[in-house]
């Protein structure tokens, strides 16, 4: 696919996002807008899965350990065919199929329940290791926040991913500087980030711009050429990215946009569609 | 008197392990640094591929299992209760229980009965923990033929299922050839008509000493073995209840959460009846000698035996 489609359907996830979250009136807009890139290149370019078959058995898995973004996947899921996209607009409510956090029961195309942070890297890290026990050709593809690798399991699951050489495994950390209390080197400071993971006999790639489907398509690319050992990809992005009043700004992590607020994003991001448009 | 063979819960595990390995290709075992005493080095020998030993870090290998289970295959996730249970609440929780992924938690070395380790390693609170957790089954088994038999139907069974082994040898009550392990049912060893003793894992063998020495008093006790804790046979505790009116529950385990709790919760609710719980009473454990601290505890025989007579006596 190409770029120009790929940030059309990105812009798609951000609407989404914040149309899910606001109905919602609660959720977690700043990181879902973070990787609205990365969860649009994994579900419309990366991996091979079919909306149709969710389950199917040799569909690549993806884990959104970093599970509070969960609108942006919800999103990205939706575009892609596997529930109607109306269905966003019930976020969080009572017999929803999309609850504030993946669940593998309620909604099609999850592959693990995940919410409680440092959690989901981990059944990533099985599911891969289940493909090399019989031989399944399937990857794994795992998003993590900075702010979540404060978590030592991240660090167990790392080391053992490392250890046992699983090349179908895919790290990702959406870098995008901010967790709850503030800048994540200020609340405790995760980095070097690519570092720690080599550390781990992990290949680390750093990319520069996360927001950008050439440098994600590059960083990728380089991950399945990579054998005998797990990839971390660390992008670094843009908390809020694309809506302005809420970029780099940790107090959109976890709260929703009233009618005004949302009324002001939904318009930048019709403009910024329509940009594209004329490209 | 005959020599009373005495084996360990973990030793049926481990053995257990290695018999359905055979069958079943999709059982995989992990362990955390741990191998030689849960005993799933008995597997680990024959099928080293699927035998996955996963480090000191308890919690990543229950996240391990829970992505296995995803794929179809059928984990049995092996430490000491009090690191499965324990140190890993939260991910037996979240990454197992909530999903309902289809592992098996093996934890060993339960109870004081851990012995000289001390109270970090004697966990008396697993049953409560893993009881709380919604779809989780609960499987404690008396003696090393009944541990066998659970694991065996723990595999069958799709879904969360949590069973407690012992480090400790303990008498084998269950080798004879009509045995049969039926998950959810409460086992009737020993009828009787002046109380009903409810008991669980090493303290069945001992309860059932106990009720000798009780007949020989003139009390009789009914003693029924409740191997699975979760979901409770209600039916058998109630009926027992209404046959005798006093009920005893004994536990290697704190009195909060475990067999006696669930016992009340089911008997205030659906046929009060008075309820003596037997167990370790809300402290930690120490070192010594297992038998010594059985005893000391209260759960040997002797201990037993004089809980059920004060009771009985009011």
């Amino acid at each position: 696919m190409e770029n120009l489609e790929l940030q059309k359907i990105a812009n798609e996830v951000r609407k989404g996002i914040i149309m899910s979250v606001h109905a919602a009136k609660a959720g977690h807009p700043g990181g879902s807008l973070s990787a609205a890139e990365v969860f649009t290149y994994l579900y419309f370019e990366e991996m091979n899965i079919e909306p149709k078959e969710p389950e199917r058995a040799d569909r690549d898995r993806f884990v959104l350990s970093k599970g509070h973004t969960a609108p942006g996947m919800y999103a990205a899921l939706a575009h892609r065919g596997y529930f109607p996209v109306e269905d966003l607009l019930t976020l969080r409510q009572i017999g929803s199929p999309l609850q504030g956090h993946p669940c593998i029961q309620h909604t099609p195309g999850v592959d693990m329940s995940t919410g409680s942070l440092g959690q989901g890297v981990s059944a990533a890290v099985g599911m891969a290791l289940s493909a090399k026990l019989s031989g399944d050709d399937y990857r794994v593809y795992t998003l993590l926040g900075d702010g979540e690798i404060q978590e030592g399991q991240v660090w167990e699951a790392a080391m053992f991913a490392g250890h046992r050489k699983l090349d179908n495994l895919v790290v990702i950390v959406d870098n995008n500087g901010l967790q709850i209390d503030g800048k994540v080197e200020e609340v405790c400071s995760p980095y070097p980030i690519g570092e720690k993971f080599k550390a781990f006999n992990f290949h680390a790639i750093d990319v520069e711009d996360g927001n950008d489907f050439d440098s994600l398509r590059k960083a990728f690319q380089e991950a399945r050429e990579t054998k005998g050992m797990p990839t971390a990809i660390i992008l670094k992005t843009v908390k809020g990215r694309g809506v302005s009043y809420m970029e780099n700004i940790a107090g959109w992590h976890g709260k929703a946009p009233n009618d005004e607020e949302y009324k002001i994003a939904m318009e930048e991001l019709e403009k910024a569609g329509e940009a594209l448009c004329q490209k | 008197m005959p020599e009373i063979k005495k084996i360990a819960t973990r030793e049926g595990y481990g053995e257990a392990l290695l018999e359905l390995g055979r069958k079943h290709e999709n059982l995989v075992v992990l362990d955390a640094d741990l191998a030689a005493t849960t005993k799933t080095c008995v597997f680990q020998k024959e099928f080293p591929e699927r035998h996955i030993n996963c480090g000191i870090a308890e919690g990543n290998m229950i996240g391990i299992a829970a992505g296995l289970a995803t794929t179809g295959k059928v984990p049995f996730v092996s430490s000491f209760a009090m690191f499965v249970a324990g140190r890993a609440f939260e991910q037996v929780r979240n990454s197992i229980g909530y999903p309902q992924l289809n592992v098996k938690i093996g934890a060993s070395h339960a109870g004081i009965s851990v012995g000289e380790d001390g109270a970090s390693h004697q966990c008396n609170e697993d049953i409560a923990l893993m009881r709380m957790i919604p779809g989780m089954t609960v499987i404690n088994p008396a003696d090393y033929v009944e541990a066998k038999a659970a694991v065996a139907a723990a595999f069958e069974l799709e879904g969360p299922v949590y069973m407690r082994f012992g480090r400790l040898a303990i008498p084998v009550i269950n080798d004879r050839a009509d045995y049969k392990f039926e998950l959810g049912k409460g086992v009737l060893l020993r009828e009787g008509s002046d109380v009903t003793v409810l008991a669980t894992g090493l303290c069945v063998a001992a309860a059932l000493e106990a009720a000798e020495r009780l007949a020989a008093e003139g009390v009789n006790a009914e003693v029924i073995n409740i191997h699975t804790i979760k979901p409770l046979d209600e039916e058998l505790v109630i009926q027992s209840a209404k046959k005798t009116g006093k009920v005893v529950t004994v536990e290697e385990h704190s009195i909060i959460g475990g067999l006696g709790s669930a016992v009340c919760e089911c008997l205030s609710e659906k046929y009060p009846a008075p309820v003596c719980r037997v167990g370790i009473n809300d402290v930690f454990g120490e070192s010594g000698p297992a038998l010594k601290l059985l005893e000391k505890y209260g759960l040997d025989e002797k201990g037993i035996y004089e809980r059920v007579k004060n009771f009985v006596k009011g």
